[in-house]
């Protein structure tokens, strides 16, 4: 991380063209920009807040979504009156998706490489993971839940019957994630130049060690961003899990709101979402605009 | 090593229904330097591809150091180790640094220790001039630089036969000085080579043997005095007048 952070205030007027660097959050440079930008973020924001106090049913709206007290209890949780806590329970979508995304990250680059594959021997796994991807990219996500987390109970197999729902609905994720993400990678390999296969084979490395040490880490290198991206979309989608009735915080909250009747839980589990993607989404605006800033260098040059 | 070492035998290659090569025959010698010219499309480029094995062949025999390499069974891995190929775009990797597009190769193939291998790759870079750029990454290096890297790259693995494939033509006029001066280095070194390029003068002063390519097929193959100077064909001649016309020679 260099010292001008992305928001860094106090840069020059006209440090935008002097140093090569992108648009901002608040875009621009020097200090007139930042005044009519702040005024505009304040103006916006004030009409929203008056929108909403002058709405007949404001009060209501704010005791139902916005009470401090019902956020805070759900926040806590309390078993002994049924229900939950909502900050507890983010700590099991912060577990599922740390799994899922390290098993989509294996998953999806094997189905990749296997559809990128050329050799006729691997022509019948080919089309089967083809199959793959088409059928989990067009399932919605939550009919896999469901056909993981209440068919396979209902198999009665040894092991695969008797797991924590919780492991359902991972599996869901990664399968149906992998589809996506696998399509992801496709597009890296894609993306690296024919030529560097040519002068990797030309040394005499193999399919293997030009894949493994020449293709691949600039293909990562490409799909980064819209790789996070697909990251930021699955820490939502972990939510979905608690229809198999797992307490996550999605869950804990429905279970809140079910007991006291009060919405404020839901409020607290969109605030902790948030704070888990936001962060991430930032993130990939960094990188996106590095990899902006050195494609240009490299145009210049 | 003497006798040939490189023997193509009527060689032909299409790509869809164009054909690019229509009967290559071809011989070399160890130590000799043979210059390819041509026009663009006289399938100068193709044919260097299919010695280094990076294209299949239609039909013909490419034999090299006697070994027939165009037939099953060959372990093209193997005989591209021997054969060392620069391209007309350098195609370093941009995610290693110049090091590390140098050994890795070596390290990866022929299994050199790594530290060996390093040794021996900043050798080879102090040889060409380039032992400051080591730890630079190709984006940092102007095109003359890249290209040889290019070539020490290549020449890391040891090959007995280096291809060069129009390795001046993305190069600034001003780049192209340095890179000539490498090859004819390796020339003067006895490096068997094989060399597309537009620049009649290196040619001329470099090559033991120039062939003319016309849409391919080779139409004259003579020493440089002789083909430029006294060219028997009248294809050649015609391609001379115009590239003298063009004020490069």
């Amino acid at each position: 991380m260099d010292a001008n952070s992305p928001m860094s205030p106090g840069q020059p007027a006209g440090s935008f063209t002097a140093t090569g660097r992108g648009p901002r959050l608040l875009s621009g440079g020097g200090t007139r920009a930042t005044v009519i930008s702040s005024v505009s973020t304040i103006v916006v924001l004030a009409v929203l807040v008056i929108i909403f106090l002058l709405a007949p049913g404001a009060r209501a709206f704010e005791h139902t979504f916005f009470s401090p007290t019902d956020m805070w209890r759900s926040f806590i949780g309390n078993p002994k009156l049924g229900y939950y806590s909502v900050g507890a329970a983010i700590w099991l979508n912060i577990r599922m998706f740390l799994v899922a995304e390290v098993l989509i990250l294996i998953l999806a680059l094997l189905v990749a490489l296997i559809r990128q594959s050329t050799g006729p021997a691997l022509f019948p796994i080919r089309i089967l993971t083809t199959g793959y991807v088409d059928f989990f990219r067009g399932v919605p996500l939550i009919l896999v839940i469901f056909a993981l987390g209440f068919g396979l109970p209902a198999l009665n197999l040894p092991f695969l019957s008797d797991l924590p729902d919780a492991v359902y609905g991972v599996a869901a994720l990664v399968l149906s994630y992998s589809a996506y993400v696998s399509e992801v990678y496709r597009a890296g390999l894609n993306s690296v130049h024919r030529s560097q296969v040519s002068a990797a084979r030309s040394l005499g490395l193999s399919q293997g060690i030009a894949m493994r040490f020449v293709v691949l880490p600039q293909a990562v290198r490409n799909i980064i961003p819209p790789l996070l991206n697909d990251f930021i979309s699955l820490q939502k989608d972990t939510a979905l899990v608690g229809t198999l009735g797992v307490i996550e915080a999605n869950k804990a909250a429905s279970i809140y709101s079910e007991t006291v009747f009060n919405f404020s839980s839901f409020t607290v589990a969109a605030i902790l979402f948030l704070i888990l993607t936001i962060p991430l989404a930032r993130f990939t605006d960094r990188l996106i605009e590095r990899d902006r800033r050195r494609r240009l260098a490299l145009g210049v040059q | 090593m003497t006798g040939e070492a490189i023997k193509i035998d009527d060689l032909h290659k299409s790509f869809g229904s164009n054909e690019v090569l229509r009967g290559i025959n071809l011989s070399v010698r160890s130590h000799e330097v043979i210059c390819l010219i041509g026009a663009s499309g006289s399938g100068k480029s193709t044919l260097l591809r299919c010695v280094n094995l990076l294209e299949p062949i239609n039909s013909g025999r490419i034999s090299l150091f006697g070994q027939d390499v165009t037939g099953p069974r060959i372990d093209a891995n193997l005989v591209r180790r021997q054969i060392g190929i620069v391209f007309q775009s350098f195609n370093l990797f941009p995610h290693m640094n110049v090091l590390r597009n140098v050994t890795l190769a070596p390290t990866k193939v022929l299994k050199t220790p790594r530290a060996q291998a390093e040794d021996e790759a900043r050798a080879l870079l102090g040889r060409f001039g380039l032992i400051d750029k080591a730890d630079d990454y190709p984006d940092r290096l102007s095109g003359g630089q890249q290209q040889r890297v290019a070539i020490v790259r290549a020449l890391a693995m040891r090959p007995q036969i280096m291809l060069l494939d129009e390795v001046t033509s993305a190069l600034d006029p001003e780049l192209v000085a340095e890179v000539l001066e490498v090859i004819a280095e390796l020339a003067a070194g006895g490096m068997t080579m094989l060399i597309a390029t537009h620049e009649m003068g290196f040619a001329r002063d470099t090559a033991n043997r120039v062939c003319f390519l016309e849409e391919g097929r080779i139409i004259e193959d003579a020493p440089p005095g002789e083909l430029f100077t006294n060219p028997k064909d009248d294809r050649t001649r015609r391609f001379l007048r115009r590239i003298v016309e063009a004020k490069r020679l």
